[in-house]
């Protein structure tokens, strides 16, 4: 059992919560992510690993709901427990220094993306940090990114905040203006697909971390199998970060929408479930 | 005496009409009557051939003798003298090939072999509901560490306890079991029974913990630093693909996949269990082992119109155990013989539509002196199918190997371990079950384990010794 030791919501549909899990928190590095079950019944979810407290052995997750495991997971409020948590599974985000690097991140993805900033602003790069969201109220982690960025560029797709428009445009001004020597965009498929495709205009390489549906999370399945370089790569061990421009990305958008019809039924029917309560 | 049947006494099945809609236990196993009338058939042979073609040697005719005079708990403890898994092994073993096969009474013209396999099964269920009370023993002997709670795992553990040591298995799934829990369904081996002979190794003392991934979660080297000894046992359960055009559409599994959501994930329970599978309507499944036919047969049970499995060679060729094979037949499930898939196609939603497959002939003996499958140009034909699962083969199970250099592989990559020892290039490092053998069997692995035991116990030993004497 694995104990929710703070919960906060941190929007309307985006929720943290602090796990006690040491052995994790001992070891996790950035891009590595969880495999959370929450009971008996449950399904395996992956989650970015967003931050660790080693002294206090506790793991930070910061998601989004989308459907009825994610709902059923705002509800563990501190002080409940996870029937099992294990990681940190995939490959770590490989951190150095590149020089100046450019990191994007959508969404939710941004959660994701934290880790990396902070790692590799510690590695001693340049860091520039684009985060997209629809709108102010919705983009997280603005101060922390910030902490560990030497520039930090807001897009929002209303103009709430920082500039009205798309992450990718932020990115063209930057590859314009300057010499980027690795990028990474972590956010939604659509967003990476774009960012790759603006990354590779500019000949810089980026990374994209790759959430493809999971099971185990040990390379036993293949059901994460993404298509890298005309091969077959299983994104749980192999990934979840991999060079963008080598990505199948019609085929991982499409792997995605797999389960549609069976997740729309169960969330409505959990969501049924809870009105009657 | 009464004349002795020819024929095995016969079992009670679940009808194939009724059993391809379930997930219960397609056979349902002997009553003790039952299970005396076919202890008798037994020759009780002084050379007993079918013990020395047990993997683990198990004193049959000791065991059968016992049934035969109604002596349950005399039975029991000869069984576990040699096996901590009967019940397991007397429902999967492929006993055709191995104990049955040699058995005297079958090799005479007339007669079947004694059901050596269902009389285990009829023993370890009745040890199962009446267990002995447990000897609680000291656990002083020294730390044990096992990678892996599959059968090969759970048998080192299950053995070093009794010998006295502290063992902890760590397991990287939420349940132990390995290919028990997540492969093998239900159908054939209830998991309600896989828990009750698992509980019995936790009730010696030996400690489980699961999701724990060694290589990520804890590091190898870390556990060669705070244990006495270590035993992989890691399996080798990663799914190989065919890759040909087609395979990331939504409809097309690997076997690992399709089992686990069903098995482990109890995804054939969906929305009750949170995990989904696709509705199975046309279903191939491509290969011809034991885990295409369990992969055939689930989706029958799900409900497909249709289920055909596609093998490039033929019947006499088929890895199966036959009477896996006898069984699929029963329930419905259809053979393309000396066919192999080329293609999937799909539609403009990315959702598989058919497997474009091309016909076989026998040619020349290959490596393995099987006649190689050779295609035959311009026989491709197309199979309609909404879902498609390849089960062609998997590889060594490596988030462990590749975080731990040290131990050496084979080109294949498996562990090099001596297969005498399960002795690695890392001293205090043993190893054995599929992640040495490759992909093989239960009673296989649980006899790599008995043997790693004896030796574990030897290693630490010895080590205790020479530290003794030096301090001395
Ligand atoms: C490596 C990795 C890291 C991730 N990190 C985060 C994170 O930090 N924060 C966050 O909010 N989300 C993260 N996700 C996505 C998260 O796992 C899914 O949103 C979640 O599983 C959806 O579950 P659900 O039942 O609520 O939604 P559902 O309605 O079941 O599914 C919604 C969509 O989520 C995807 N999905 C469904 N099941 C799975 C599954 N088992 N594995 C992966 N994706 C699935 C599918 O595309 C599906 O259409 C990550 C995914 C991966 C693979
Ligand atoms: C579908 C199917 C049907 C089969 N049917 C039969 C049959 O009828 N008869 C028969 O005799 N054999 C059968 N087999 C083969 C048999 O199941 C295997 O040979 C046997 O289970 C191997 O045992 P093992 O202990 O070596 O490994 P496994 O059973 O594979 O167990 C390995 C365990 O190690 C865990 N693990 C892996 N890496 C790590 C890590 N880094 N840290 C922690 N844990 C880890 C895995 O999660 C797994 O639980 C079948 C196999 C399959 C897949
Ligand atoms: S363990 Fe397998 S081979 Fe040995 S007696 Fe039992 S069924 Fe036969
Ligand atoms: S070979 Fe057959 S008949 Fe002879 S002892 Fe073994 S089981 Fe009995
Ligand atoms: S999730 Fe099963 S192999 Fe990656
Ligand atoms: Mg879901």
């Amino acid at each position: 059992m694995f104990k929710v030791t703070a919960y906060e919501r941190l929007t309307t549909n985006e929720y943290q919560l602090w796990i006690d899990a040491p052995r994790i928190a001992a070891r996790a590095k950035p891009g590595q992510f969880v495999i959370i079950r929450m009971d008996e019944t449950g399904e395996r979810i992956p989650l970015t690993i967003c931050e660790t407290n080693p002294k206090d052995g506790q793991i930070r997750i910061i998601f989004q709901v989308i459907g009825k495991s994610t709902a059923e997971l705002a509800e563990f409020k501190t002080g409940s427990e996870l029937l099992d948590v294990v990681g940190p599974l995939g490959t770590p985000t490989a951190i150095k220094n590149y020089g100046t690097v450019l990191l994007v991140g959508g969404g939710v993805g941004i959660a994701a993306l934290y880790p990396t900033v902070k790692g590799l602003k510690q590695a001693g790069n340049r860091v520039i940090t684009v985060l997209g969201a629809k709108s102010k109220d919705i983009l997280i982690l603005r101060d922390e990114c910030a902490k560990y960025s030497d520039e930090l560029i807001l897009m929002t797709d209303d103009g709430s905040i920082g500039r009205k428009g798309l992450v990718t445009e932020a990115m063209e001004d930057v590859f314009n203006r300057e010499q980027i020597d690795q990028a990474w965009a972590v956010g939604p498929g659509i967003m990476m697909r774009f960012c790759t495709q603006v990354a590779t205009k500019h000949d810089v390489p980026v990374y994209v971390s790759l959430n493809p549906i999971m099971i185990d999370g040990t390379g036993m399945c293949g059901c994460c199998r993404v298509t890298v370089d005309n091969h077959i790569r299983f994104a749980c061990v192999d990934g979840p970060e991999f060079l963008g421009a080598g990505v199948d990305w019609d085929s991982f958008m499409q792997r995605m929408r797999q389960y549609r019809v069976q997740e729309k039924q169960a969330f409505e029917q959990y969501e049924q479930l809870r009105q009657v309560q | 005496m009464v004349k002795r049947s020819y024929n095995q006494t016969p079992i009670k099945a679940q009808d194939p009409e009724v059993r391809s809609h379930n997930f219960n236990e397609v056979v349902l196993g002997y009553s003790l009557d039952e299970g005396r009338l076919e202890a008798s058939r037994c020759l009780q042979c002084k050379n007993h051939p079918c013990m020395l073609h047990c993997p683990v040697m198990i004193d049959i005719p000791g065991f059968i003798k016992k049934i035969e005079d109604g002596d349950m708990d005399g039975a029991r403890k000869i069984i576990a003298k040699y096996s901590n898994l009967g019940a397991i092994c007397g429902r999967v073993c492929p006993q055709e090939k191995q104990c049955e096969m040699a058995c005297t009474l079958g090799r005479s013209k007339k007669f079947e072999p004694v059901a050596i396999g269902k009389l285990e099964r009829l023993v370890s269920d009745w040890d199962l509901d009446n267990p002995e009370p447990v000897k609680v023993i000291p656990h002083d002997k020294g730390r044990v560490a096992v990678v892996g709670s599959g059968p090969s795992g759970l048998t080192v553990a299950g053995d070093l306890a009794v010998k006295g040591y502290e063992v902890t298995v760590f397991e990287a799934l939420s349940t132990p079991g390995g290919v028990l829990i997540y492969g093998i369904p239900e159908f054939r081996l209830p998991k309600a029974t896989v828990k009750k002979e698992i509980d019995r190794i936790r009730d010696l003392g030996v400690k489980i913990e699961t999701d724990v991934v060694i290589g990520k979660t804890i590091t190898m080297s870390e556990l060669v630093d705070d244990f006495d000894a270590c035993y992989v046992g890691v399996g080798a359960g990663a799914p190989h693909f065919m890759s040909i055009p087609g395979t990331n559409l939504m409809g097309v599994y690997s076997s690992s996949e399709y089992l686990t959501r069903i098995n482990l994930m109890h995804s054939y329970k969906f929305p009750t269990y949170d995990t989904p599978i696709e509705p199975a309507k046309q279903v191939v499944v491509i290969g011809g082992g034991n885990v295409a036919m369990d992969s055939a047969r689930s989706a029958m049970r799900l409900g497909a119109e249709n289920v055909s499995v596609i093998y490039r060679r033929s019947l006499e060729e088929l890895p199966a155990r036959i009477e896996e094979y006898h069984h699929s037949v029963e329930e419905g499930i259809q053979y393309h013989w000396l066919t192999n898939p080329v293609a999937y196609l799909g539609d403009e939603n990315g959702q598989l539509t058919g497997v474009k497959c091309i016909k076989m002939e026998l040619g020349e003996p290959d490596e393995s002196g099987r006649r190689r499958p050779v295609p035959i140009a311009g026989s491709e034909f197309i199979i309609p199918a909404t879902t498609a699962i390849e089960a062609i083969g998997q590889g060594a199970n490596r988030v462990m190997l590749d975080t731990y250099p040290d131990l050496k592989t084979n080109k294949w990559g498996y562990v090099d371990a001596n297969e005498e020892t399960c002795a690695t290039s890392v001293p205090g490092v043993f190893a054995g079950g599929d992640i040495v053998t490759g992909a093989a069997t239960v009673i296989l692995a649980m006899g790599a384990g008995k043997i790693a035991a004896k030796e574990i116990d030897e290693y630490i030993t010895n080590k205790t010794a020479k530290k003794t004497s030096h301090s001395a």
